[in-house]
């Protein structure tokens, strides 16, 4: 056992595998060996788990029906108005489609979508996928010819699977969503020449009007709220009672979960209230996908100290939100591996500054929100963020000390996605009192893993792209008491007698924030102090 | 996103919404780990090899392994001879499997890759085995990737023996059902004294203890002699049309083993249809322990066939299984008024329309639908039980109706893959489940005056 690397791992894979200590060069961002067990997924499985929480947009994969079938709402991501995207579109390309090419298919299917009564798709995005490209369907001629024929927004996403890896995925979904924010450059010139540009079709009016009307009361409501809320006490006790409320709120969504649609109802009442209280800065929060609730957390937040999310990106985002994101001060990404693409392309298209953040972890969240504050130089913002942490900070710092004392000493191994999660992880384990004994990353870059090397102890084994063997080996040979990871690991985990902590789509419970980091550390507990793991007949380790 | 559900039929000529299926590689992945020692390789992009394991690991909650040749553009451009041949390297240095079954993607069906002449190009080490069937995942659905894949271990390996000489044994071909599915015909086999080969197993594979050891490729699943042994047995019997009767033909027109198609044993008739042709083909006893176990159902049915009577039911998912339930409702006095399967083809129509001649009532059937198309029906005519999948949760939800999970995949309960559903064990625990679901719902609208202990 001792010589694992050698002995269970190829050759090629050793540059990928690192001891912290070792002054060695760990090598990633590379497509994944053939013939690997990789956990990694394809271009087109990036693309869609960035744009699909995009809640009032049609999402139609154009390929084989698998495609669509795997996809089919695994995101977990919470919408406060439309669900249509948890609906899946497929054309379910069949042979003869393969033979003489699927265009004619696709636009048969988006004439349905659009022609039936019940559907009033004002953006469709089409995803394409492997055969599809290499069929050679121009999706761009289809989609064109949609959007003359209809007038409204049909946005091809280039996502064929084999042509990267799901970082390109990613992209290639950043892509859409800036075509999306194109309507925005033309609708400010349409509406200074206060002509609509003829485009034909049912939707385009009623879709101007509404943005126009959009834009009008928010002119409006930002006007009149300036005013008010500096003269009136009585507004101002009204949103600290709201803010008291809110809080109460995602306190129970945090303790019981998003379970009825009451209480989904009531939260998006309490944020649309607070939007329409005055808020002093606006921006775009990238890189969430509003998973158990995680977004409408941050937002509170966010609100809270005076600062209006005019979109989330993708989680719980409508397409109105996306079109007026080009209007905020500044984009602050918390994923960056999905969405730092999106907010360098905003800078060079918009001029919007962003911002780095991570509300995962104690340390972060409160980092984060400072720095947020720091960088829209608002004197009421920052004061109004310290307020917020003196409140929020001593009850969790309470309640981590009681979890300290049963996480202590654990030692916990990591595989994730995205290397900023795996990054604040190891932040938040040290917090705990606990040690990281092997972290790895399936999308990480270079500077991540230097980072994630800083943080760790002597002998911690860092390793990138890992598969299940690999991951099993290290996992026996450092002792690991739990395995942070996604759904294929966690039946790894548990048949090996050990803890799992998911930290994937597919979790059910908050993470971010002061809310986040308790529930992290009760799950850990939950799972790692069960009294499951010690019913198991023969030891864990040897 | 039920709100918008119409109740209007109107015709949908290609757009597919909600399926009821899902592609042929994951069914040849599955059936793939029903060989002893066997890594399952996906000759396509990564992403397909990635879901199709995520999407077991959902339904039986256990690791599932398989490997892929991580497709590049480079790859689908030249072809990916090289990937495969760089992957089975790989594979065999680092695995180390007894077995590799390769089955192919859309991807490398459509840039015409031809994995037979690859991998008879190859050198393979001593020992091992490599098998692959195509599965393009542009045609039927994921039960013809089972079959595709079941058919390829036959027609691969399967050995006559020099001079002919029979085994004495039966094949036995259990289709797309779960590991639990397989021990109870396993159980009903030996109980009979009959000796046997199942072939895929995956009981032992996707069903493994937790005893803290992790083992790649787990004690279960048919052997690699097993299966070129059953070119000798003196019969196979397929279950399920759709999954397994391929196989079994092949093998009759190799090797001349006779072929018996029998449905899904789900339910009183299909199980004893399945237990006669046990005891045609091997002339053993049905020992009166199973008898007792179908006199037990037949009393369970009758002690509670009064909750059963006349209620409407809407059942959906794989054919195979669906036709089984049908039969099954049926023979409960229930009234399956809406059957639908996503897997195309017409025999399913033909099947199902069979079965319900004698009954009075119309009844939607559809092969190559999807659940948007049963949403339509049941809101057109509801139902007081949906049969099917997780998905049809959507349905339930919307329409407050109960439903009874069978089939594939089931992703939000567990439990499911341990127990069966075929025999007449497994057709108690089904009307366990179709009676608790129906008095759950009894219970729960009644008035609370009203409410009774004895039901």
């Amino acid at each position: 056992m001792k010589n694992s690397i050698e002995t269970k791992t190829l050759k090629a894979r050793e540059d990928f595998i690192m001891t912290k200590g070792s002054n060695q060069q760990i090598k990633c961002d590379q497509q994944s060996l053939a013939g690997a067990v990789s956990q990694r997924a394809c271009v087109y499985s990036g693309a869609r788990v960035v744009l699909n929480p995009v809640k009032d947009a049609y999402h139609l994969v154009h390929g084989p029906i698998g495609c669509a079938s795997y996809t089919w709402d695994i995101r977990g991501s919470l919408t406060s108005g439309s669900d249509i995207f948890r609906t899946s579109f497929s054309t379910d390309l069949r042979e003869k489609d393969i033979v003489f090419g699927g265009e004619k298919k696709l636009t048969t299917i988006i004439t349905e979508l659009i022609e039936n009564d019940n559907y009033q798709p004002e953006v469709i995005f089409i995803y394409s996928t492997c055969v599809v490209g290499v069929i050679g369907d121009d999706l761009k001629a289809v989609a064109r010819r949609a959007e003359e024929k209809y007038g409204i927004r049909v946005i091809p996403v280039e996502s064929s699977g084999f042509s990267g890896t799901k970082s390109k995925g990613y992209k290639a979904a950043c892509e859409a969503l800036l075509n999306l924010m194109e309507d925005f450059k033309e609708k400010s010139s349409e509406q200074q020449s206060s002509r609509t540009k003829k485009i034909g079709g049912k939707n385009v009016f009623k879709q101007q009007a509404a943005i126009m009307e959009q834009s009008n009361k928010e002119n409006k409501a930002n006007g009149q709220a300036e005013v008010k809320f500096s003269q009136s006490d009585t507004r101002k006790a009204k949103i600290n009672a709201l803010v008291k409320k809110l809080n109460h709120l995602s306190e129970i969504q945090t303790s019981s979960g998003i379970n009825s649609y009451e209480n989904l109802k009531q939260a998006r009442r309490l944020i649309k209230q607070k939007q329409r209280s005055k808020t002093r800065k606006k921006l775009n929060l990238l890189g969430d996908y509003n998973l158990a609730a995680e977004g409408w957390i941050i937002k509170s937040y966010l609100q809270e100290v005076g600062i209006e999310v005019v979109a989330g990106f993708t989680g719980d985002a409508g397409i109105d939100d996306i079109r007026r994101a080009p209007t905020a001060d500044l984009n602050i990404v918390q994923c960056a591996g999905s969405m730092k693409y999106l907010a360098r392309r905003m800078k060079e298209e918009f001029g919007i500054p962003f911002l780095e953040i991570s509300f995962l972890g104690l340390q972060d969240s409160l980092e984060s929100l400072r720095r947020i504050a720091a960088q829209l130089k608002d004197p009421e913002i920052i004061e109004n963020v310290e307020r917020l942490i003196a409140r929020k900070l001593p009850p969790v710092l309470a309640k981590l000390k009681v979890y300290k004392s049963y996480l202590a000493g654990k030692k916990a191994a990591i595989y994730v996605g995205g290397a900023f999660k795996a990054i604040s992880l190891v932040k938040q384990f040290n917090q705990l009192g606990m040690k990281t004994v092997m972290v790895g990353t399936q999308n990480g870059k270079a500077a991540d893993y230097q980072k994630l090397e800083k943080l760790t102890d002597p002998g911690t084994i860092i390793l990138d792209d890992a598969n299940p063997s690999e991951l099993e080996e290290f996992m026996r040979q450092k002792g690991a008491d739990v395995l942070v990871g996604g759904v294929k690991d966690r039946a790894l985990a548990y048949k090996m007698g050990l803890a799992f902590f998911d930290h994937n789509h597919e979790r059910k419970d908050p993470l971010v924030g002061f809310e986040g980091v308790i529930n992290l550390a009760k799950e850990l507990d939950l799972t790692i102090n069960s009294p499951i793991w010690s019913v198991i007949g023969s030891g864990k380790n040897e | 996103m039920q709100d918008l559900v119409p109740k209007e039929f109107k015709e949908r000529n290609s757009l597919v919404i909600n399926p009821v299926k899902t592609c042929q590689p994951i069914g040849a992945m599955y059936a793939a780990l029903g060989i002893h020692g066997c890594l399952p390789h996906s000759h396509g992009s990564q992403g397909c090899c990635s879901y199709h394991r995520m999407h077991l690991t959902k339904h039986f909650r256990e690791p599932v392994v398989a490997s892929s040749s991580s497709f590049t553009e480079g790859a689908s451009v030249f072809g990916g001879r090289a990937n495969l041949e760089t992957a089975l390297k790989n594979i065999f240095a680092v695995y180390d499997p007894e077995v590799v079954a390769i089955n192919t993607t859309c991807l490398s069906e459509t840039i015409g890759d031809d994995v037979t002449s690859i991998v008879s190009g190859m050198e393979i080490p001593p020992g091992k085995t490599i098998i692959n069937a195509s599965t393009p995942s542009y045609v039927g659905s994921h039960v013809v990737g089972f079959a595709n894949m079941v058919k390829a271990m036959v027609k691969q390996l399967s050995e006559k023996r020099e001079p002919a000489q029979t085994n004495n044994k039966l094949n036995l071909i259990p289709g797309f059902v779960d590991p639990g599915d397989i021990r109870e015909m396993k159980r009903i086999l030996e109980a009979m004294d009959i000796d046997y080969i199942l072939f895929p197993d995956q009981s032992d594979v996707l069903d493994t203890p937790l005893d803290g050891n992790y083992k790649m490729y787990p004690d279960g699943g048919v052997t690699i002699p097993e299966l070129k042994d059953t070119a000798n047995s003196k019969a196979t019997i397929a279950l399920g049309a759709l999954a397994s009767q391929p196989a079994a033909f092949e093998l009759e027109k190799m090797h001349d083993v006779k072929a018996y198609t029998l449905k899904t044993p789900v339910g009183i008739k299909a199980t004893d249809e399945f237990l006669m042709q046990l005891l045609k083909i091997t002339g053993q006893e049905i020992p009166a322990e199973i008898e007792k176990e179908r006199g037990q159902l037949v009393d369970i049915i009758a002690d509670t066939h009064h909750q059963f009577h006349g209620k409407k039911v809407a059942i959906y998912g794989d054919p195979d299984i669906v036709i089984s339930l049908t039969e099954f409702t049926l023979s409960m006095g229930m009234k399956p008024i809406h059957v639908l399967t996503g897997t195309p083809g017409k025999d399913f129509e033909a099947e199902i329309n069979k079965m319900l001649k004698d009954a009075d009532w119309e009844s939607n059937v559809a092969a190559g639908g999807d659940l948007f198309q049963l949403h339509q029906w049941v809101k057109k005519e509801p139902v007081e039980l949906l049969i099917g999948n997780s998905y049809g949760k959507l349905v339930a939800k919307q329409e407050d109706i109960p439903l009874v999970r069978v089939g594939f995949p089931i992703l939000d309960r567990s439990v499911h893959s341990y127990l069966p559903k075929i025999g007449y064990k497994g057709a108690m625990l089904l009307v366990e489940k179709i009676s608790s679901a129906l008095l759950d719902r009894k219970d729960r609208d009644t008035d609370f005056e009203l409410t009774e202990f004895v039901l």
